[in-house]
């Protein structure tokens, strides 16, 4: 299953990647593939912008803008101004 | 779990290592009836806020200082997950604090994270109780980990395990390699089907409110509120909302990959027409009412589909927001219109108008 094409905040920077592989290896939908010594986009639209690439790249070679994909977590920054959060793990509450 | 074993979880112990390490509890990697049972009621119940194991190390089987160690969080249901797939393996688990949530949300938290993972580490002198430097964790952990970050502050080399813990035997069979498939996230039938209870559950709350406000409007007259006419004009909104509801919190996730169009706002606008469209079908309702119908229910079931995103293993931020852009003002718009309806029906039934 996709979802909507050309939305993600996905940036992929060849020239600071070094081919260890670590995107490779998080990226739960196989958005990042190797291409001889350096990783490469597969299909960006994959992209589900978890943020464990960004997270572990250590050359800062992805850039991503991380976040919840849940509509509750977005309204909910909205109406409180702040990011997008579905409360749960903070405080008390219940959680998406 | 047997109960003594429980026992020791719930206050830390320090039988196994006590020489070179402190407080590792022992596990079993079988369920016992009741935590079959929690688990089905996390699913549908407020206890999963609140169902969490002590954070710190625990050990399954007979773990020596050569075992693997792999990391969970500290809902329980995570931890049951993972202890049970490691039945016959003698390892450590390293159970981090994320405030009882499980391992992808609290990764995308930061609760699952870095800091956490390095205190834990120095916590429970990690480097004590094993003498080599690998630590697996789930590959779900990946967002709010930063694996060389952690090497760098403890010597541990953090190695990204299966996404799903039912794999891990055959990960460290194959010498701690994943397949392709073991790196990617899942969504079966199965899979949504678990998660639409809570879609079910928030959804029926506004739901009652919802059913009250029409029974009351509907047997609102100028003389007072007539129980007969609420109830039998009434009713077929009551049938078409609670119809939305389904179509929504079940139906479109469910249906999820057969309903047209990616976005969820659309699948459930869909998915609401169609069943509004059927509902009609068997209720007697005039022509006035079916205008209402078929503006208002199909918006319901769009609203209620699109807070499945939430549960979903595949939409992004970037994604849902530009969803909400357009939806949220027609959800507005569509209330207020639904609401001048049935205000102009109100007051031409009493030959205001």
């Amino acid at each position: 299953m996709k979802y909507l094409t050309n939305v993600t905040s996905l940036g992929f920077f060849p020239d600071a990647c070094t081919g260890c592989e670590r995107c490779v290896e998080v990226c739960p939908h196989a958005v990042f593939v190797m291409s001889g010594k350096k990783a490469a986009l597969s299909d960006k639209d994959r992209c589900m912008e978890c943020g464990a690439c960004a997270r572990n790249c250590a050359f800062g070679a992805i850039a991503v803008n991380a976040g919840v994909g849940c509509a509750a977590a977005i309204i909910n920054g909205m109406v409180t101004g702040g990011k997008p959060s579905c409360g749960c793990g903070d405080t008390a509450g219940e959680c998406c | 779990m047997l109960k003594s074993e429980a026992k020791k979880m719930s206050s830390p112990c320090c039988a196994k290592n006590a020489a070179t390490a402190p407080l590792a509890a022992a596990v079993s990697s079988d369920w016992t009836l009741r935590e079959y049972l929690d688990h089905f009621r996390c699913r549908i119940s407020g206890l999963r806020m609140r169902y969490a194991v002590k954070p710190g190390l625990y050990t399954a089987g007979n773990p020596d200082k050569n075992s693997d160690v792999f990391v969970s969080a500290n809902y329980k249901m995570s931890f049951d997950i993972l202890r049970r797939s490691l039945k016959g393996m003698n390892v450590w688990i390293l159970v981090l604090d994320t405030k009882g949530i499980n391992v992808w949300c609290a990764a995308g938290k930061g609760t699952f994270g870095t800091d956490e993972l390095i205190k834990r580490i120095g916590a429970s002198q990690l480097e004590n109780v094993v003498s080599h430097k690998r630590i697996i964790a789930p590959q779900l952990g990946a967002p709010g980990i930063a694996a060389h970050i952690v090497q760098q502050k403890t010597g541990f080399r953090v190695y990204y395990g299966p996404v799903d813990a039912r794999d891990i035997r055959r990960y460290v069979e194959a010498g701690y390699q994943t397949t392709e498939e073991m790196r990617r996230v899942k969504f079966t039938v199965w899979d949504r089907l678990v998660l639409t209870p809570m879609e079910m559950i928030p959804a029926i709350k506004i739901y009652a409110i919802y059913a009250a406000l029409i029974f009351f409007i509907m047997g609102l007259k100028p003389s007072g509120i007539i129980f007969k006419d609420g109830l039998a004009n009434g009713l077929p909104f009551i049938f078409l909302g609670f119809l939305a509801v389904l179509t929504g919190a079940l139906v479109t996730p469910l249906l999820l990959p057969f309903v047209p169009f990616r976005s969820f706002a659309v699948k459930g606008w869909i998915a609401g027409l169609v069943f509004t469209f059927l509902g009609i079908q068997n209720i007697s309702i005039a022509a006035p009412a079916a205008v209402f119908s078929f503006l208002f229910f199909p918006l319901a079931s769009s609203y209620i589909a699109l807070q499945f995103t939430g549960s979903t293993v595949f939409t992004g931020m970037s994604g849902v927001k530009k969803e909400l852009r357009f939806a949220l003002p027609i959800y507005m718009s569509g209330a207020f219109i639904s609401f001048v309806l049935l205000v102009f029906f109100k007051l031409k039934e009493w030959g205001i108008l």
